[in-house]
């Protein structure tokens, strides 16, 4: 019998009421800690441990992003080769300085109005979309949530900041990752990033607010909203 | 091993500590927190780039010119286009509220028909066929003369198509709305024998009488009038308020006279009077391009000395003598009527009376007067066909009588077709065209509107949402909303030069409606013969753009064509009367009925009170509802909550001991309804002023169920000289509810 067992036997006959008269049960309570039974408290305490740091640490995450593809598979390497403006081509400012974001299928349309190689992904895309004149319903990864203000040409244009800093390496990417989404606000797992605990390497991994800010202290940006000409929550939130 | 108590609680601890140490409660307490932010059933506006669409509007005969904000394929914003000769920049709460109507919830979005009480979708072919069907049935019955037509105006395109299908069908029963231009219309017909638009240039004038009009309020083409308003002060020009109660205009006015309601045509009287007997009418108009002054003078406007229109009218003879004089003295003083926003046609007399100052002092198709414009002339279609039972149907007389030997003069009294439809013991209308209008709410007393419209066998409605009109209807054939479709705006209330609007689609349709000019064309193509072949385009853009011809490039691209050289006809070609003269007197003018204020309906000792309506830049009371916006906007000494106020005059207030905030029933010959007492000093002691716009039944519920509908407790009473609706209110009492 291992020390484990005698413990437990010891444990289960003082949890039995019937082993022991009313007059003993303090005496025996006491004497539990002094005979070593703390150990199966313990184990059960880590044993409750455990269960929770796999929930919060494996589970959770697996429980909390669903997983979506993206409704046509996109490669960036390829149109980078085929277009001659960059990232500028596809993802331009427009006149009134407002920041087009995702293409749109009639700057697509210019090329892909037929099919042009031999890649499934671009027949569907044509078939489905193009021929349809239905709008991709692309997923985008760095959405953020409604209550944040976010101006491209205030970063771009007059913080002459790269693409690469928030977005990372996807223009370099052959094909679009899996869309982890939150199933609870909605928003996709790269704004919080894919390090659970929160710690990031690089300047694109997390795009939550606190990013923002440490960037808009470092860098000693105006501090007050050039919309409401308020300072503090009023640069990001109007 | 056994698990006890303490085994499970160990366990839960050991849980909890752990919890602690993985991003689970943090995580979670973060994404609540977005998610409560940003609920997911809160609209957002579309992203997208944005772009602007030049238009007109539609929703009042004003002509102001829009500018249409997009963000992607979603209306944002509307403004007033910038440089629009009309309102050149400027535009009302409503027009600014536009989008709200395009995604409002209360939109018919396919077209049905009633079965059996209910509703039920139904196809466009289904539709038009089956009314094919019905109007062939009439036609071989030699019914033709039953399909009868309400718009909400006469001219432009839209209308024109109806009024041209019912001729071609066979039907002389076409009507338009009423309102102050009835008169307005008639007044420069009987004295410069030409049919015009009347224009009015007020910020060139430097003296505006107003008899009561709401200048700044929505008279005319409110996108002008505040401009022409705040031009006219600039300028240093006066403005005079004769009304019974402090209104906008009046509390912005130079002068606000208060006046006894319904006396103002003798006011006018009585100013003319004081011109004539003093000499002070310009007399280089007077004899050189007038006539019929003296005998005009001799007939009715002599028995308008100031003393007795003080009697009348509560104004004292020193200020009706000050008055006259300061407008006769005036470089370019216009005198205008009509009352708040126009709903009204009035008395014809008191048009006439008003109409004859301007002439007293020159002022006509002069800089700062009133101009005589010409009708647009762009509509110029092939000449009907007309078939047997076309003709045949023409010749029968008007429903209401308008044209007739009682009622020469007047052109359309829509105010009438209920009552004769109530009188007859089958329905005289068989099939009734509803487009552009609500008479279901807008004509007084509705009750008897309603009773008149379940009476029609078969009532098709064009509107675009579920109105009164449309719920007493048993087909509904949705238009576009103006956003959505071309149209053209052929003139502007009370602007003075001819102008041309064009209303373009900024987005697609966003349901299953038809333009109601596509739906005549099809109609008239499904009845076939020559009905079918007086619609020879494909389709209404076609017709649109045909009819427009060399100024369609200049409407599509600036949204408006106008003759800005247009600077009134002289006076020695403007009048096409007889005598080729202003004509202050002639037969016709003869013939009509004097002068004397209208009694109101209701006993006086049983209806102490005068019920007068009033109307708010802030409250659409023409044939479409208020959205949204426009109620948020509204004051609290106008709706409080669903209840309406009604001001009253402390003095009166006392008398019935009411006190402000009371909630009384109001009560009228033709129905009662609960409303709260708002004390102020701005009203006549012995009126209760009563919004117009408010007590709709139908819409949606921001609109329906809240105060009350002023048509619902009026009647119409024939003005003697036109026969239109003159009644300017309505006796009433007020008990303790």
């Amino acid at each position: 019998m291992s020390t484990d067992e005698k413990a437990n036997e010891v444990s289960a006959e003082a949890a039995d009421p019937q082993a022991i008269t009313p007059s003993s049960k303090t005496a025996g309570s006491d004497s539990d800690t002094e005979n070593g039974a703390g150990i199966p408290i313990v184990l059960f305490f880590v044993l409750g441990l455990i269960a929770s740091l796999i929930l919060g640490w494996v589970i959770f995450p697996q429980v909390l992003y669903s997983q979506k593809r993206q409704p046509v598979d996109f490669n960036h390497v390829l149109h980078e080769e085929e277009v001659d403006d960059s990232c500028d081509s596809c993802h331009f400012f427009r006149e009134d300085g407002t920041f087009s974001g995702v293409p749109k299928l009639t700057q697509c349309i210019d090329c892909h109005e037929e099919v042009n190689g031999e890649d499934p992904e671009e027949e569907k895309f044509v078939n489905e979309y193009v021929v349809k004149g239905r709008e991709v319903p692309w997923l985008i990864y760095s959405r953020q949530p409604q209550s944040v203000f976010f101006s491209h040409a205030a970063h771009v244009k007059m913080g002459q900041m790269e693409c690469v800093t928030c977005h990372g390496h996807i223009g370099e990417s052959e094909s679009l990752k899996v869309y982890e989404e939150n199933r609870i606000s909605g928003y996709s797992r790269d704004i919080w990033g894919r390090n659970m605990a929160g710690f990031k390497r690089n300047s694109w991994d997390r795009m939550k607010m606190d990013d923002c800010a440490e960037c808009h202290v470092r860098e000693n940006v105006n501090q007050n909203s050039v919309q409401t000409l308020k300072g503090g929550c009023f640069v990001c939130h109007k | 091993m056994k698990v006890d108590r303490r085994s499970f609680l160990a366990f839960i601890i050991g849980g909890a500590a752990g919890t602690a140490l993985t991003p689970l409660p943090w995580k979670l307490t973060d994404d609540f927190a977005i998610w409560s932010q940003n609920w997911p059933w809160t609209p957002v506006p579309e992203k997208g780039a944005t772009s602007d669409v030049t238009s007109a509007c539609t929703l009042c005969p004003g002509g102001c010119g829009i500018s249409v904000k997009k963000a992607a394929e979603r209306v944002i914003k509307i403004a007033g286009l910038q440089g629009h000769p009309v309102n050149d920049g400027g535009l009302c709460i409503l027009g600014a509220a536009g989008a709200q109507l395009l995604y409002s919830p209360t939109r018919i979005q396919a077209p049905a028909k009633k079965v059996n009480g209910r509703w039920q979708k139904i196809s466009w072919e289904e539709a038009i066929k089956e009314l094919a069907v019905k109007l062939k049935e009439l036609r071989a019955k030699g019914s033709a003369h039953t399909v009868a037509c309400v718009a909400g105006s006469d001219r432009g395109t839209v209308p024109e198509l109806l009024n041209r299908f019912l001729t071609v069908y066979g039907s002389p029963n076409f009507f338009r709305t009423p309102s102050i231009w009835d008169s307005y219309e008639l007044a420069l017909y009987l004295t410069q024998g030409t049919r015009s638009l009347v224009g009015f240039d007020i910020e060139n004038a430097d003296f505006v009488l107003s008899f009561g009009s709401g200048l700044i309020e929505g008279w005319g083409s409110p996108g002008y009038m505040l401009r022409a308003k705040a031009m006219l002060r600039e300028n240093g020009g006066r403005m005079d308020q004769v009304e019974a109660r402090l209104s906008k205009t009046a509390a912005k006015s130079d002068h606000w006279i208060a006046i006894n309601p319904g006396t103002e045509g003798a006011l006018a009287f009585g100013l003319a009077h004081v011109i004539i007997k003093d000499k002070l009418y310009n007399q280089n108009f007077v004899d050189g391009y007038a006539t019929g002054l003296s005998a005009r003078y001799q007939r009715i406007i002599g028995g308008f000395p100031p003393e007795i229109v003080s009697k009348m009218t509560g104004i004292s003879s020193g200020t009706i003598v000050a008055l006259a004089k300061d407008f006769a003295h005036a470089r370019k003083p216009l005198a205008i009527c009509g009352q708040g926003q126009g709903h009204l046609p009035g008395s014809l007399l008191e048009f006439l009376a008003v109409h004859t100052l301007n002439a007293l002092v020159g002022n006509i198709n002069r800089p700062g007067g009133v101009w005589a414009v010409p009708e647009p002339d762009y509509i110029d279609w092939p000449d009907l066909e007309m078939d047997g039972v076309a003709s045949e149907g023409m010749q029968q007389p008007r429903l209401d009588g308008a044209g007739s030997y009682r009622y020469p003069n007047a052109r359309y009294l829509l105010h009438r077709l209920p009552q004769v439809i109530n009188a007859s013991a089958e329905s005289p209308v068989q099939v009734l065209f509803v487009a552009g209008a609500n008479p279901g709410y807008s004509l007084p007393d509705t009750e008897s509107v309603k009773k008149a419209f379940e009476k029609i066998p078969f009532v098709v409605s064009f509107s675009s949402y579920m109105d009164e009109t449309t719920e007493l209807a048993d087909m509904v054939l949705p238009n576009h909303v103006f956003l959505e479709r071309y149209e053209d705006i052929p003139a502007a209330a009370g602007f003075p030069k001819p102008i041309i609007g064009l209303t373009q689609p900024a987005i697609e349709p966003l349901y299953n409606t038809q333009h109601t000019g596509d739906v005549v064309i099809q109609l008239a193509k499904a009845l076939g013969h020559t009905i079918g072949a007086a619609f020879p385009w494909e389709d209404y853009v076609t017709c649109l753009e045909e009819t427009l011809g060399d100024k369609w490039d200049t409407l599509v691209e600036e949204g408006y064509w106008v003759d800005a050289g247009f600077s009134g006809t002289d006076w020695a070609k403007a009048f096409e009367t007889d005598s080729a003269k202003f004509e202050f007197s002639n037969n016709e003018i003869n013939m009509l009925a004097g002068y004397s204020p209208l009694k109101l309906e209701g006993d006086e000792i049983l209806y102490p009170l005068t019920l007068v309506p009033y109307d708010t830049m802030r409250l659409a009371s023409g044939f479409m509802g208020s959205p949204p916006f426009l109620i948020k906007a509204l004051e609290d000494t106008i709706l409080q909550g669903n209840e309406v106020l009604v001001e009253l005059n402390p003095e009166t207030a006392k008398q019935l001991g009411l006190a402000q905030g009371r909630a009384v029933n109001l009560t009228t010959l033709k129905g009662s309804a609960r409303v709260k007492v708002h004390l102020s000093n701005g009203i006549m002691p012995g009126l209760v002023a009563l919004p117009r716009g408010l007590g709709h039944t139908a819409y949606d519920r921001f609109l329906a169920g809240r105060g009350v509908n002023y048509n619902r407790l009026s009647s119409a009473i024939e003005d003697p000289a036109s026969g239109h609706n003159a009644a300017w209110g309505m006796r009433a009492k007020l008990s303790k509810a």
